[in-house]
């Protein structure tokens, strides 16, 4: 079957772009304040990057989005983008990723969109390893329809609709994604430029599916939601930057580690100062093993006492989705040749009437 | 020498528990009438519980057939044979085989714990309950596992070749060679299980040769092959129909098919079907759930494909806020809706028409889309091409319409040669001076199809309203008005492209008798026989539902009278009655069955005053 995309006439064979090449017409329009607006600005600078090093023509960018205020991101990007229908982005992004292996098909999401009425098709699309990369933007609350608590929304969270406090336990948006076979996990804080930028080179490196979890404060309805570590006074002493092949260390003067601890109550973790803690017994950071269990113990760290670990909590090499319908496809050519339709119609039993 | 009788049509129903094969057995002797040039309809009927309790009346499974030595339309309305593996399927299916009908039992299945099962205070073999009817107990269960004892087949695989059994048992009945079976079952058990097939050809044949040994039936019955149009010919069921004609549609179109689905019956076929095409190119994928298999179709229509996606009724209720997205951003998507007994999970095996009004108003807003309906088996063929020669044309989501009488039942179909095939045209828009990805081909109204990767076009879609022309995001009041009267315009210019409505009878007279989907056998035998009583009768089918062709007011206004049968309790009738002002007269029947033949003639002859035919159909032979 003939599967020939338009001819490219690409005017720009070494994909070199910069950053004004990604900014659309659109007036950008969330609130002033919005951590939205750093999360754009990063993925534009970052853009002409991951052209020219994977070899990308703007024109084979996609961003595909659900509804809520980051699902607003496609339209202010000059890819194409398509803006969805409320939690099925992942579901659009899968038939465009696997038909058209050609493209690089970004997925914008939120608490909301991605956890409380997309979470099936989330969990589905990490499990199947689709050639995506999801970019969940969490806030921990409803700010399209104005200040409803959100599935991540922690216990006793008093808003609009509960007012007297969710009764509700949040989900572990990370921790959701690893049991759920995603490949490539990260997480970082909207504000945090350069290290945001650097997790959105690594998602667009990554082959499969690519889920990073993206903190960001909405000024209007939570304002302050992750204020006791993503504060820039206190970041380096309340956040864990993992790095691969390296000690759980973090604290201002790089003093604390994090340990791992078996007991009575199972296996926890516990801060010790980095001098107390041999080099032999610390606890150093994977991100390409396929069975980490540290790396989902990390995600599951209680933000109140211990570091918000962020960075890239896992990597794997894993053939994803199209690589293996392709593989399919070729193996049924192989024994079958390719599809012939007039002997395809002919190839049951048959009977002639002169 | 037993007699021989040459007849024109045999309608045969093989009855039994789920487990006995039924639905094999009964496709078998489809194929092998089929393969006699014979023309050929069907009608599946099965539980929706895969395994009921052996002998229960809910476990009864059945598979009508009609075969003759010319043209016909439906599968009979009541069958003159009668295979009855059970007292279970003997007590469900009495009540429609003709009077005097044949009824060839397995006598080791009655036994007083069966019959109780199923609900007899008596022993029917003994009472005069059947003393209408040609009886002929036959011990199939201990003749088959003697005939097959030296195969070395477990007891349990020895009582599954019962089916073959009884198929030889017909197959003498009928004046047939039991070759074509046995090549048949070679085929299925291809060196997997040879001990099966031995088994099953040994059953067979001791069906067979039983039949002609003992001194049970006093005669058999031949018939002559069809004369069908020339041409080389397959037998169809209704998805498969479908199947070949959506890969036809995207071989025509020089597109990749890409279908996505989540299994439900009776829809799932069309999934197992396409999965097997890999070759082709073709892409399907089960989907977590009813939403995420049409959001993928979009996606891929989104990137260029011939996206497709299929289910039966809860499952259209589910995609609908999705259809609604392809509606507003006009991406080509084919839904397929194999309609089964609704509301809710419903009859899930049973046939019904009762999802028209949903495909056309099943979504919020102003939400227009094509729908086009098979006729037949082998009509869902050429409507599943039509249904994506539309969507690419018009740039719009197209709702088919089949139902699970189509979908399973099947029919002879003549394999069109390439020359035949309509054209499918597709240009995506590629011209970088006219970046509008709104702007409409003056003719068709659609918008441009212009696919990622296309360079210069890079511009944003969604589900929120659009600027006219531009397809920027717009909230400005009479603008919504303009794309709501542009979406609904476009729709309705498709009527240009699709044929005219034709009459079979009279073009003016009594009554018009007007159908849509799976009714069309039914509706042109009893407009047929109608015609032969002298009635001024006609009958015109319904293909394309939205738009419908152009010249169906003035049809109508054609005809003092217009009888519109459907199952449902009258959909289509309250569409044309609200859009033509005439006084259409309905004939619903919602038992989760096709209509019978005679059940249309019997109102035609209430409508136009005659007198009723006859109640019971006499038994042919």
């Amino acid at each position: 079957m003939n599967n020939k995309q338009p001819e490219s006439g690409n005017t720009n064979p070494s994909n070199s772009y910069s950053r004004k090449d990604f900014i659309s017409n659109e007036d950008v329009r969330w609130c002033p304040g919005c951590g939205d607006y750093s999360i754009l600005a990063q993925m534009q600078r970052v853009m002409p990057e991951i052209c020219s090093e994977l070899g990308i023509p703007r024109e084979n960018i996609v961003f595909i989005s659900g509804i809520g205020c980051s699902s607003r991101f496609p339209y202010y990007m000059n890819t194409y983008g398509f803006h969805t229908i409320h939690g099925r982005a992942p579901t659009i992004a899968t038939g465009l990723a696997v038909s058209r292996p050609d493209l690089q098909v970004w997925v914008i999401t939120g608490d909301g969109d991605g956890l409380s009425i997309g979470a099936n098709h989330l969990i589905h699309c990490l499990r199947r390893n689709i050639d995506i990369k999801i970019l969940l933007f969490n806030n921990r609350i409803y700010g399209l329809t104005k200040g409803q608590y959100s599935p991540t929304s922690e216990l006793g969270k008093k808003t609009k609709s509960s007012p007297m406090g969710s009764m509700e336990s949040p989900i572990n948006p990370l921790y959701t994604a690893m049991v759920s076979e995603a490949t490539f996990v990260a997480r970082a804080i909207a504000t945090d430029s350069e290290r945001l930028q650097e997790i959105l080179l690594r998602a667009a490196r990554h082959r499969g599916a690519a889920f990073v979890e993206i903190l960001q404060n909405c000024n209007v309805f939570n304002d302050g939601a992750f204020a006791s570590f993503a504060e820039k006074s206190v970041m380096e002493e309340r956040t864990l930057i993992l790095k691969d092949g390296c000690p759980l260390v973090f604290g201002k003067k790089r003093d604390k580690v994090l340990k791992l601890r078996g007991g009575t109550h199972g296996l926890e973790f516990e801060i010790a100062r980095l001098d107390d803690v041999p080099p032999h017994k610390r606890v150093m950071h994977n991100e390409i093993s396929g069975n980490n269990y540290l790396a989902r113990l990390l995600a599951t760290l209680d933000e109140t006492s211990l570091p918000v670990p962020l960075g890239v909590f896992q990597s794997i090499d894993r053939p994803h989705y199209g690589q293996k319908l392709r593989e399919q496809i070729q193996v049924a050519r192989e024994q079958s040749g390719s599809g012939n339709l007039d002997k395809h119609l002919h190839s049951a039993d048959t009977w002639t009437v002169s | 020498m037993k007699s021989q009788l040459e007849i024109k049509n045999a309608v045969i129903r093989f009855a039994g528990d789920s487990g006995d094969g039924i639905q094999v057995t009964g496709s078998m002797f489809t194929h092998e009438s089929a393969m006699l040039g014979h023309d050929v309809s069907t009608l599946p009927d099965y539980p929706a519980e895969i395994r009921a309790p052996a002998g229960t009346l809910a476990g009864v499974s059945s598979f009508q057939l009609n075969f003759s030595s010319y043209e016909i339309d439906t599968p009979g309305d009541q069958p003159e044979v009668l295979v009855a593996l059970n007292p279970a399927a003997l007590r469900t299916n009495i009540m429609d085989l003709v009077h005097g009908g044949t009824i060839i039992l397995n006598s080791d299945a009655f036994t007083r714990a069966e019959i109780q099962k199923a609900g007899y205070d008596n022993d029917p073999l003994v009472d005069s309950s059947l003393s209408g009817f040609k009886i002929y107990p036959i011990p199939i269960s201990s003749l088959t596992t003697a005939a097959v004892e030296n195969t070395g087949i477990s007891r349990k695989q020895a009582a599954q070749c019962k089916n073959m059994f009884t198929l030889g048992v017909v197959t003498w009945l009928y004046d047939r060679s039991v070759d074509p079976i046995k090549r048949y079952i070679d085929k299925r058990y291809s060196g997997t299980r040879p001990e099966m097939a031995e088994a099953n050809k040994l059953a067979l044949q001791a069906g067979y040769n039983f039949a002609d040994t003992v001194e049970l039936f006093t005669g058999k019955y031949h018939i002559s092959a069809a004369k069908l149009p020339p041409g080389t010919y397959r037998r169809i069921t209704g998805n498969e129909a479908a199947t070949l004609g959506v890969l036809t549609a995207a071989e025509l179109s020089g597109r990749p098919l890409f279908y996505a689905s989540y299994p439900i019956t009776p829809a799932s076929e069309i999934l197992h079907e396409l999965s097997r095409l890999r070759h082709f190119g073709v892409i399907t994928m089960q989907a977590e759930d009813e939403i995420a298999a049409i959001g993928m179709a979009i996606g891929a229509a989104y990137g260029g494909s011939l996206g497709l996606t299929g289910t039966s009724g809860p499952g259209m209720a589910l995609k609908s806020e999705a259809i609604g997205l392809a509606v507003m951003t006009e991406l080509p998507v084919v839904i397929i809706n194999v309609q089964r007994g609704g509301p809710s999970t419903g009859l899930p095996t049973k046939t019904e028409q009762a999802d028209l009004l949903q495909a056309m108003f099943g979504r919020n807003g102003e939400s227009p889309v094509a729908i086009v309906a098979p006729a037949t088996p082998a009509d869902c063929y050429h409507m599943a091409i039509e249904a994506f020669r539309i969507a690419v044309r018009y740039m719009t989501p197209v709702i088919y319409l089949s139902d699970g009488y189509l979908a399973n039942g099947s029919e002879p179909w003549r394999i069109p040669a390439p020359e035949e095939l309509p054209e499918i045209h597709v240009d995506f828009h590629q011209d970088r001076e006219a970046p509008m990805p709104y702007a409409r081909d003056p003719e068709t109204l659609s918008r441009p199809w212009i696919i990622p990767g296309t360079p210069g076009l890079e511009h944003r879609i969604g589900g929120l309203e659009k600027q006219d022309i531009s397809g920027d995001v717009s909230y400005n009041s009479k603008n919504h008005e303009t794309m709501v009267q542009l979406r609904a315009g476009k729709i309705q210019r498709i009527a240009q492209d699709i044929p005219a409505l034709s009459v079979t009878g009279p073009a003016k007279g009594d009554l018009l008798v007007l159908g849509w989907g799976s009714t069309y056998g039914a509706i042109r035998h009893a407009t047929e026989n109608a015609r032969k009583q002298g009635l001024s009768v006609a009958s015109a089918h319904l293909r394309y539902l939205n738009p419908w062709p152009s010249n169906l007011g003035e049809i109508l206004r054609c005809y003092q009278r217009v009888l519109l049968p459907e199952l449902n309790t009258g959909q289509l009738r309250m569409l044309l009655r609200a859009e033509f002002l005439v006084d259409i007269i309905g004939l619903n029947k919602i038992m989760g069955k096709p209509f019978l033949t005679l059940e249309i003639e019997e109102k035609i002859n209430e409508i136009l005053g005659c007198r009723t035919p006859r109640l019971t159909a006499q038994a042919g032979h």
